[in-house]
């Protein structure tokens, strides 16, 4: 479990316009750099946004990474929603889902 | 000179990111209650506006989180968000280095705070900005507190901010704002997106409204996380506010916009 080096790759990502762009040309360059389980590789490589959100990325990150892989903002909520019903309740962090992944809320 | 003007207001990115999705008739009037809330901060002629936020990961991250920090640099760029999803176009913001030395030194007497001579802001300065200061004019001194990455920054010493923000402010010649942004219960950037607590939030705005540091500081983080959200550990920017202004608030705004992700809150307060 290395949601730390799951979510320091975000924040990264997100500060350095460099880094962001090497990530669209070859992602895989940039992933190797951090320690990461292969489960959380594959949902960020996918990405698997539902599966981020379920191993308990915080939600600043992923909502930017989301944004990052083009992902529109109702998708993004409908994917997170997809992620607890495929892969169960989100396993840590602070952003867990209190509805039903039934339930859309808004947008 | 001293405390001139305090306020608070809400930062969710989708006030602007999202801002045609919501309904005109409940944007329209929260839109109108910023601009009302520039007209104050512009009569109060601030040479510097202190923008008490809480950042989301732009700057500060669990490699070395502060749990208090403040700006110190000659200029700030911001958004670090992405111009077509934030919808606030990028800029350069004016700080002051020698002002921010000053208040910094004398708030170290109390509060161990870190400050930072890099500094991009989010939209938990950019969003207000986009309304406060639309002709980026001001002069901005950023102002953190770790409302993101447990462990959490504990109320009262948001309180103990405050108050020192209100000392340095006092001891310097320049006329000082302090502006906290923040959300009061929301979800954001979950699947609850759109969910607000209104009770809680009203609730919230009475004790705040009444500066009633006893009932603010009261709230624990279990029953914040559990009525109120994540989001509504943003509650200590509003808490740091009140310390600084003093006096009672006045909510000039305050309506739920779900596609927002947030109950839309505008508020000054009187300097006591
Ligand atoms: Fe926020």
């Amino acid at each position: 479990m290395s949601l730390y080096q799951l979510s320091k790759l975000m924040f990264d990502l997100n500060r350095d316009g460099d880094l962001s762009d090497r990530f669209k040309q070859d992602p895989e360059s940039v992933v190797c750099a951090y320690a990461l389980t292969e489960e959380e590789r594959g949902a960020l490589l996918g990405p698997d946004i539902g599966l981020l959100y379920v191993l308990g990325v915080n939600g600043q990150l992923l909502m930017h990474y989301a944004a990052l892989c083009g992902i529109e903002w109702s998708d993004y909520l409908q994917r997170m929603r997809d992620g607890v019903l495929v892969h169960g309740p989100v396993r840590a962090g602070i952003y867990a889902l209190t509805t039903s992944p039934h339930t859309k809320v808004a947008g | 000179m001293s405390l001139v003007f305090a306020g608070v207001c809400s930062h969710a990115p989708g006030i602007t990111g999202r801002e045609e999705r919501a309904p005109r008739e409940l944007r329209d009037p929260f839109y109108a209650a910023y601009d009302r809330m520039r007209r104050a901060l512009e009569d109060s002629r601030p040479d510097a506006v202190i923008v008490i936020a809480a950042e989301h990961f732009a700057n500060f991250f669990m490699n070395n989180m502060p749990a208090f920090a403040m700006g110190m640099a000659e200029s700030y760029t911001g958004p670090i968000e992405a111009v077509d999803w934030l919808k606030v176009p990028k800029r350069e913001i004016r700080g002051d280095p020698a002002l921010s030395q000053r208040l910094i030194t004398t708030i170290l007497d109390t509060v161990d705070v870190a400050y930072a001579e890099e500094w991009r802001f989010d939209h938990g300065i950019m969003v207000p900005l986009h309304f406060l200061d639309p002709q980026n004019r001001m002069t901005v001194i950023p102002a953190n507190i770790n409302c993101q990455g447990p462990p959490l920054t504990p109320l009262h010493r948001a309180w103990a901010f405050g108050e020192a923000i209100r000392r340095a402010a006092d001891a310097a010649p320049e006329r000082i704002a302090v502006i906290g942004t923040g959300g009061i219960s929301h979800w954001p950037a979950t699947p609850d997106s759109g969910r607000i607590n209104e009770p809680w939030d009203r609730e919230f705005l009475g004790r705040w409204a009444r500066n009633d540091r006893t009932a603010m500081l009261s709230y624990t983080d279990a029953e914040t996380y559990a009525e109120a959200g994540q989001g509504g550990f943003e509650i200590r920017t509003f808490i740091a506010a009140a310390a600084a202004a003093g006096g009672p608030g006045q909510v000039l705004h305050y309506a739920p916009i779900p596609i927002y992700a947030v109950g839309c809150t505008v508020a000054t307060m009187e300097i006591a």
